[in-house]
């Protein structure tokens, strides 16, 4: 088969080309981070790593993924089934609605759950007089993680849900069975893979939060210091083993996230070839 | 599909076959509503007490007007480098094999995936006069830490998957007799990609590059590390709303946030438009 | 301009697509490729267009007149390709489209736009399409598609013009009208064309010649007549119309199977006889060669014929007959009811049977 750009030269300029910079602009801040983790040794890394003040940011780090993926999980699968099972008016507002947390910036996402519920938001303000603080404290920093990972599982299951069509529920509907039977014994075999990778996906987003999370926190340190803001004090407290020793732990995160989305492709991929 | 929804559409109450829509409704309607929408009001309480002069005062402020243009400046370069790496990275992967293909496809989703904060304080390092990158550039005159070139450098980082998935699966689905035809046509590999392969994936390209656009204006975790954060030099726009938050400026902050929110969203939707438009040519007036 | 191969073949991977063929099509001709899917005949058309890269065998050559276009490129070869999916350039108008090939030639050789302006709009015309320059492809219906794809292709005034299924994607009354609008084209502009087919009737009504293809190898080529009344092999007699197969044993020239019984000129032995849908007549009575009884199964008219299908306990397959409505009504033909087959003529490929036994119908008891 003849196709545009097959001449051996054009051929090898060009991966090069893209082998090349790739390696420069993504491989290369991979590997410094690790570089830098261990740049005085590993002792000098795991101390820095079961410190008390970054084993409290892990946690708490952890609590917030934790928390935020249930409700991610359940929000997803609701708007998706909604979105790709029924046709209503509003269907398509609320599919770009879902769209707003990618469009917001961070920084003002946080912002305008700071403006709500903090001491001057009508909310907040509201709710002071019940002595509940949201904002400074975890329940902010969890309601900004799941304004900002909220599309993800959605955005997953949408396309999938789509192609595949309703018509296995459909022929499920015409065999008598219950809604709850149709959802666990139709529906989520065929999408599984692509909730997983929704859910891995959310948790990715979750624990690396920065821009909102730094808003609403208030970064006390051992208390509401999440872990990409804890290595953000490290890094301006001129401890840079510190500050890489926590950012490889979220690297490693990052990595697993990518493995699991290529072994996932991949079995998608032998699938299709056996079907 | 169109049967269904036209049986569903005469019926006069609406017979839906499949169960579940009160229930998903409900979820999805209270989770919008409560995480989505209702902290807006927070932002447009914020902007009712101000006065409009005082507005229009606050968003064009000296500081934060410099703010715009670093931002927009840097993105703007950003996203125009990103469309031509993006382009490359897409079509070698689609159309080529070679080993180690499989982990340089994985290597795409890595911004998407690791921290910005992260991603910005490795920047800044390897990039700092003394780091791996740093060391090179510098003699060669490129300082890109503390400038406006590593705000960029930061942008495009963060935002390059935006066109390379976008661009990826388009260039993956053009049939192959494209390229034949143009090829038997007699036309060169060069002419053939600018003439029919490149106007094929312009949708998908502007899409992406317009995406990348719009993440980069907003960017803060990855960028305020690199860029110096000098007023009036290297300060973006999701910066300034942050120093404002920390004077307790809560107006100043709410008056940028909403340029920035605006800003965004406009760009998102003039890109579903502009898609939309060109969809409807290449697919017919008719369908 | 002619088109000639030696010892042409094609592998992907480790399946033969194409056997080793050599073909000659002379100037003007124009030639169908027929066979079944995974025949071979698209690779074979593609391999003359440059678009495969046949195997290196010894003396494989690709000659177009004197010459050698062995190892040219695609964009070298000077041919013109229309695609069964037409291919037109989506963002391109059809206009565009058609002047594709004039605007990528190299500067020197590029005709002023004044020029290429009057060369496209005199293909459109011929192609009846003049009104449609400013349409984009996805406004036109298929037909009027696939001429845009023709007209982009004889843009260039290629030598020789290849059609991989050019009528393959559209519906049956379209299909018929660019056929007799192609043969029509192609005796007007004299260029050598070949087409690639896998409906029997469209090759035999539009070629010169067809080359009858099945399993990576060529059956036959030969005129349509030819192949029709004097088919080389099973294969080919089989995929040039509906067959029916008859089986049973010669003794002293009559074929008998079952209660059936056949006056041949053949020698004692089994026999498998093979027998065309249209020479097939039915009667109310046997005549002194044939005794065929059957029963009528099924009754479809269709066009101007009626196609009646026939069943009988010697039979291990039922027979298709198709008759004329006069004869239909004639014999008042209904389901169910018991006559008569006699063939006007039958065939055999005695050959064939001892080479591929598995193909022979299972025995009647």
């Amino acid at each position: 088969m003849q196709r545009i750009g097959d001449a051996p030269a054009v051929r090898r300029l060009l991966i090069s080309a893209a082998v090349v910079l790739a390696a420069l602009f993504l491989l290369l801040p991979l590997v410094a981070i690790f570089a830098q983790a261990f740049a005085r040794g590993i002792d000098v890394f795991w101390a820095n790593v079961t410190n008390h003040y970054t084993l409290a940011a892990i946690q708490l780090t952890l609590f917030i993924a934790v928390l935020t993926i249930p409700v991610c999980l359940v929000f997803g699968v609701a708007l998706a089934w909604l979105v790709t099972r029924f046709r209503f008016p509003g269907r398509r507002i609320l599919q770009t609605l879902i769209d707003i947390p990618f469009a917001v910036s961070p920084v003002v996402a946080g912002l305008v759950y700071l403006l709500l519920y903090g001491r001057n938001g009508w909310l907040g303000n509201w709710l002071d007089g019940y002595d509940i603080q949201l904002m400074f404290a975890w329940p902010g920093i969890l309601l900004v993680t799941i304004f900002v990972t909220c599309p993800f599982v959605a955005r997953e299951l949408i396309p999938l849900m789509q192609a595949q069509g309703s018509r296995e529920e459909e022929a499920a509907v015409t065999l008598g069975a219950p809604g709850w039977t149709i959802f666990r014994r139709v529906t989520l075999p065929n999408i599984r893979w692509a909730l997983l990778y929704g859910v891995i996906l959310t948790n990715a987003r979750a624990v690396g939060e920065f821009g909102a999370v730094s808003v609403v926190s208030g970064a006390i340190r051992g208390q509401t210091n999440t872990l990409p803001l804890h290595l953000e004090q490290l890094y301006q407290d001129y401890n840079t083993v510190g500050a890489f020793a926590s950012a490889s732990l979220l690297a490693l995160i990052a990595l697993l996230t990518l493995v699991a989305k290529a072994s996932l492709e991949w079995r998608a991929a032998r699938r299709e070839v056996h079907a | 599909m169109s049967v269904r929804s036209l049986a569903i559409g005469l019926g006069s109450t609406p017979k839906r076959v499949l169960p579940g829509f009160g229930l998903s409704l409900g979820i999805s309607l209270t989770f919008v509503s409560l995480m989505l929408l209702l902290p807006m009001t927070g932002l447009f309480g914020q902007l009712a007490g101000l006065s409009l002069a005082e507005y229009w005062a606050i968003i064009t402020n000296d500081r934060v007007v410099a703010s715009y243009v670093v931002t927009i400046g840097a993105a703007a370069v950003a996203a125009i480098v990103n469309a031509a790496f993006g382009l490359l990275l897409a079509w070698v992967l689609v159309r080529y094999e070679f080993p180690g293909k499989r982990l340089l496809d994985a290597l795409m989703d890595l911004p998407f995936a690791l921290p910005t904060a992260v991603a910005g304080i490795t920047l800044a390092t390897l990039y700092s006069s003394n780091g791996w990158m740093g060391q090179l550039l510098e003699p060669l005159g490129l300082q890109v830490a503390y400038t406006w070139v590593g705000i960029a450098l930061a942008m495009s980082f963060t935002s390059i998957p935006f066109v390379v998935r976008t661009v990826q699966p388009v260039l993956e689905d053009m049939p192959h007799e494209m390229d034949e035809a143009a090829l038997t046509l007699g036309a060169s590999d060069f002419t053939g990609f600018r003439r029919v392969v490149l106007p094929h994936l312009w949708p998908a390209l502007v899409t992406g590059t317009g995406l990348a656009f719009v993440r980069s204006l907003g960017e803060f975790g990855a960028i305020i590390f690199i860029a110096g954060n000098m007023p009036y030099e290297t300060e973006i726009t999701a910066l300034m709303i942050f120093v404002r938050l920390q004077e307790y400026d809560y107006a100043g902050a709410s008056a940028i946030a909403s340029v920035v929110l605006f800003a965004s969203l406009a760009l998102l939707l003039a890109i579903n438009i502009w898609q939309g438009r060109f969809i409807k040519r290449l697919h017919g007036g008719h369908g | 301009m002619s088109i000639r191969l030696q010892n042409i073949g094609k592998h992907f991977g480790k399946t033969q697509a194409l056997e080793p063929v050599d073909l000659d099509i002379t100037e003007g001709e124009l030639v169908g490729l027929l066979g079944p899917s995974g025949s071979g005949k698209t690779t074979l058309l593609r391999i003359i267009a440059g678009l495969e890269t046949a195997d290196r065998e010894p003396g494989g050559r690709i000659l177009f007149g004197e010459r050698d276009v062995t190892h040219l490129h695609v964009r070298d070869r000077r041919i013109g390709f229309v695609f069964q999916h037409y291919a037109l350039f989506r963002h391109m108008t059809v206009f565009d489209n058609v002047a594709f090939g004039l605007t990528v030639l190299p500067r020197k050789q590029r005709p002023s736009s004044g020029e290429i302006r009057s060369r496209v709009h005199r293909l459109l015309e011929m192609v009846k399409l003049e009104h449609m320059a400013q349409r984009y492809p996805a406004q036109l219906s298929g037909g009027q598609q696939q001429r845009v794809s023709l007209a982009r292709a004889l843009a260039l005034r290629p030598d020789v013009l290849l059609l991989d299924e050019p009528f393959g994607a559209l519906d049956a009354k379209v299909r018929q009208e660019l056929r007799r609008w192609l043969r029509h084209l192609h005796d007007e502009l004299n260029f050598t064309s070949l087409f690639v087919t896998h409906d029997q009737e469209e090759a035999l009504e539009l070629s010169d010649r067809v080359v009858v293809m099945s399993n990576g190898r060529i059956e036959q080529i030969d005129t349509p007549d030819k192949l029709y009344r004097h088919p080389a092999n099973r294969f080919v007699f089989e995929f040039l119309g509906d067959v029916n197969h008859l089986e049973g044993t010669v003794r002293d020239g009559v074929l008998t199977c079952g209660d059936a019984r056949l006056a041949v000129d053949l020698a004692d032995g089994p026999e498998e006889l093979l027998l065309r849908s249209h020479e097939l007549e039915l009667a109310e009575s046997p005549s002194p060669e044939a005794q065929l009884p059957v029963t009528v199964a099924a009754i479809s008219p269709v066009g101007a014929e009626v196609r009646v299908e026939l069943e009988a306990d010697w039979l291990g397959e039922p027979w298709l007959a198709t008759v004329n409505h006069a004869n239909y009504e004639r014999l008042a033909l209904t389901r169910g009811a018991r006559l008569y087959a006699l063939p006007r003529r039958w065939h055999r490929f005695p050959a064939e049977r001892v080479k591929q036994p598995s193909r022979a119908p299972e025995p009647v008891s």
